[in-house]
């Protein structure tokens, strides 16, 4: 089964969203069209405001406008909203606990670019943080709720953001799932369950309609809120599970696998816990699909991590949705 | 001249140096360099309301958090209101040099700076923007200019007729973001930020020239876009003259050459190493505390 592919779903979104939001702004350093955020600024261009590439001054200067009453929304790759600013992000942001938007675009591999442009280990920077709330997209849907579910958080919110052609997984119209685990697929009597985030939730249900899963009983689930995490939602899904499988596009430092472990681990639970993703190593320059094969987290790899948990023994092969390189839902080849 | 300021002046190093002596240290030279300049802006620049602080800091509430409501030190800058000016203070080093001018100034009561780096206080050692007058958490420095901007921009927005003002240090122009922070306020054309440099030629390493460099800094303050002045950081009536906007769609910085030592001239004993003012000897400790006494009398 394929799903859809939307083009540039945050770029209509946004316009559309924004309407009746007069003090809702639009912050963005030289990478207005690679965020899909050209529309907002021919748009609304009372609201948009041009900073320079200059991400230190961007982020100061929004928690500011923040504590004014405004409401930025900052669009730039996730790397340079989290690695270069980071002392910005915590002190002018997060710890005045004040609600600027920071719109992360490239999470992972998402992106050729290379070491420069991926951000690897944004969800543990940002975790890391107090008073940042942390959510990460796994599709179309997700990318239009987003903006929504955070209206009603009074602090900052970090959000991996995708953009050009990104698959639709969940019903449109569906809200952000801020407080559940949504499930993709639920077996009586699964003893393993499958966690995902990000671009890992559409190369998890590859996965799991592969031929050698068919008849293995599984729990997939996504994970769309970081932080604050939904424990009890993870907590429901528990029972009779002996395995949890992470898979996430992001270092396994710091990231889900990591989260995922602290729960289990601080409630003494006898589950083992696999962890696929970026194993400790910056990734290169290459398309999503070679990269996410080559570290272990595409279809393949959580089919075969899956069959060995189920047997201790590999599998894979599978097809994947390849996406383009050059594409004209993307500003530049990044 | 401007005999009260200057004595609004003289009183700050006064209060900071019975401040050192009573708790065995303390950032003095910083208060040898700005007391004129905080005392210009106190006294004669800024539009200010009444302090709306309690005379004495009640004690910290604690940080920001999901539900709680939190104030910062800005209720003794008085009221925000779309016409009056808003301060912005940078090298929170300073803040014991801040609270002796909020004193003298009526804003804080004397009684407030007893509570001066005590735990559980917001008075702290390194003001944050909780901390009496401080309005941003500027300890990592070079912040506060950038989120002066976002303030600048955000009352352009709403048409206040206020300024923002900001106190800042020579050495964070040796900070990146001082660089991107004048530049992107020049594009957005901030003719309502005002920016006050205590140029005092050092750092905590010692003399700037040895450390990094800042110079040339009203070329390149002006090579960014914004407008600049260079006064005699010690002259009140020259401060005051420079503050106001030559260019009303520019930033506008006034660069205040001081003397570390202004005023205190025993400090030049320990020169160059002048950042933070602890007695070496009973002897050195005794000079001070001379000086001080006769401060006091007069």
């Amino acid at each position: 089964m394929s799903l859809p592919v939307i083009k540039r779903p945050h770029y209509h979104h946004l316009i559309a969203w924004m309407a009746d939001k007069p003090d809702h702004i639009v912050m963005t350093a030289d990478l207005t069209g690679s965020c899909e955020a050209d529309g907002f600024r021919d748009t609304y261009p009372d609201r948009y405001f041009s900073m320079g590439m200059a991400e230190q001054n961007m982020i100061s200067a929004a928690g500011a406008m923040a504590r004014e009453g405004f409401f930025p929304y900052i669009h730039t790759f996730a790397v340079f909203l989290t690695r270069r600013v980071y002392d910005q992000v915590a002190m002018s942001v997060a710890y005045p606990n004040v609600p600027v938007r920071l719109m992360g675009f490239l999470p992972g591999i998402t992106t050729p670019g290379g070491v420069t442009h991926q951000a690897i280990d944004d969800i543990a920077l940002m975790r890391a943080l107090p008073n940042m709330t942390v959510l990460t997209c796994a599709d179309a849907t997700q990318v239009e709720a987003v903006m929504d579910a955070t209206e009603a958080i009074e602090g900052p919110v970090y959000i991996r953001m995708l953009r050009g052609e990104v698959v639709r997984i969940f019903p449109e119209g569906t809200a952000f799932p801020l407080d559940a685990l949504p499930i993709l697929r639920k077996d009586k009597g699964a003893k393993i369950l499958l966690l995902t985030e990000g671009i890992c939730t559409e190369y998890g249900i590859t996965a799991t309609q592969s031929a050698s899963l068919q008849d293995v009983p599984l729990i997939h689930a996504n994970v769309a809120a970081i932080k604050p995490f939904p424990e009890h939602a993870l907590h429901n899904l528990l029972d009779g599970i002996t395995d949890i499988v992470v898979a996430e596009n992001h270092s396994v430092i710091g990231g889900l696998g990591s989260l995922v472990c602290e729960c289990i681990a601080s409630h003494g639970l006898p589950i083992r816990v696999r962890r696929l993703g970026l194993q400790d190593v910056f990734a290169h320059g290459a398309s999503r699909a070679y990269l996410a094969h080559e570290l272990g987290f595409d279809a393949d790899g959580i089919e075969n991590a899956l069959c060995e948990t189920v047997s201790r023994t590999a599998c894979g092969g599978l097809d994947m949705r390849r996406e383009a390189v050059h594409s004209d839902a993307k500003a530049e080849g990044l | 001249m401007s005999d009260i300021e200057k004595s609004h002046a003289q009183n700050i190093r006064r209060r900071v140096l019975r401040h050192i002596l009573t708790n065995g240290g303390g950032y003095m030279s910083q208060a040898c360099s700005s007391a004129e300049i905080l005392s210009a802006l106190y006294g004669r620049i800024l539009n200010l309301g009444p302090s709306e602080g309690a005379p004495v800091p009640p004690p910290f509430p604690g940080v920001p958090q999901k539900g709680k409501k939190t104030v910062t030190g800005s209720a003794y800058n008085g009221e925000k209101a779309p016409h009056r000016d808003r301060f912005i203070f940078s090298p929170v080093h300073y803040a014991l040099v801040l609270y002796a001018t909020l004193i003298e100034f009526g804003r804080m009561d004397p009684k407030g700076l007893e509570l001066f780096n005590v735990d559980g206080s917001s008075v702290e050692m390194i003001g944050a923007e909780h901390s009496p007058g401080h309005e941003v958490t500027a300890g990592s420095l070079a912040q506060a200019i950038s989120q002066a901007m976002g303030f600048a921009l955000a009352r352009k927005l709403k048409g206040d007729t206020g300024r923002v003002v900001v106190f800042m240090s020579d050495g964070e122009y040796e900070e990146g973001q001082t660089y991107e922070a004048l530049g992107t306020a020049a594009f957005h054309k901030l003719g309502n930020l005002l920016v006050f440099v205590d140029a005092n030629g050092f750092q905590c390493d010692g003399i700037m020239t040895g450390v990094g460099c800042v110079e040339p800094m009203k070329a390149r303050i002006e090579a960014f876009g914004c407008t600049a002045e260079e006064v005699d950081g010690h002259d009140i009536d020259a401060i005051c003259r420079a503050a106001t906007h030559t260019d009303p769609d520019k930033p506008h910085v006034v660069i205040c050459r001081t003397d570390p030592c202004h005023g205190l001239d025993k400090l030049r004993e320990r020169w160059p190493r002048l950042h933070y003012l602890r007695f070496k000897t009973p002897e050195e400790r005794d000079g001070y505390e001379k000086i001080c006494q006769e401060w006091e009398k007069a």
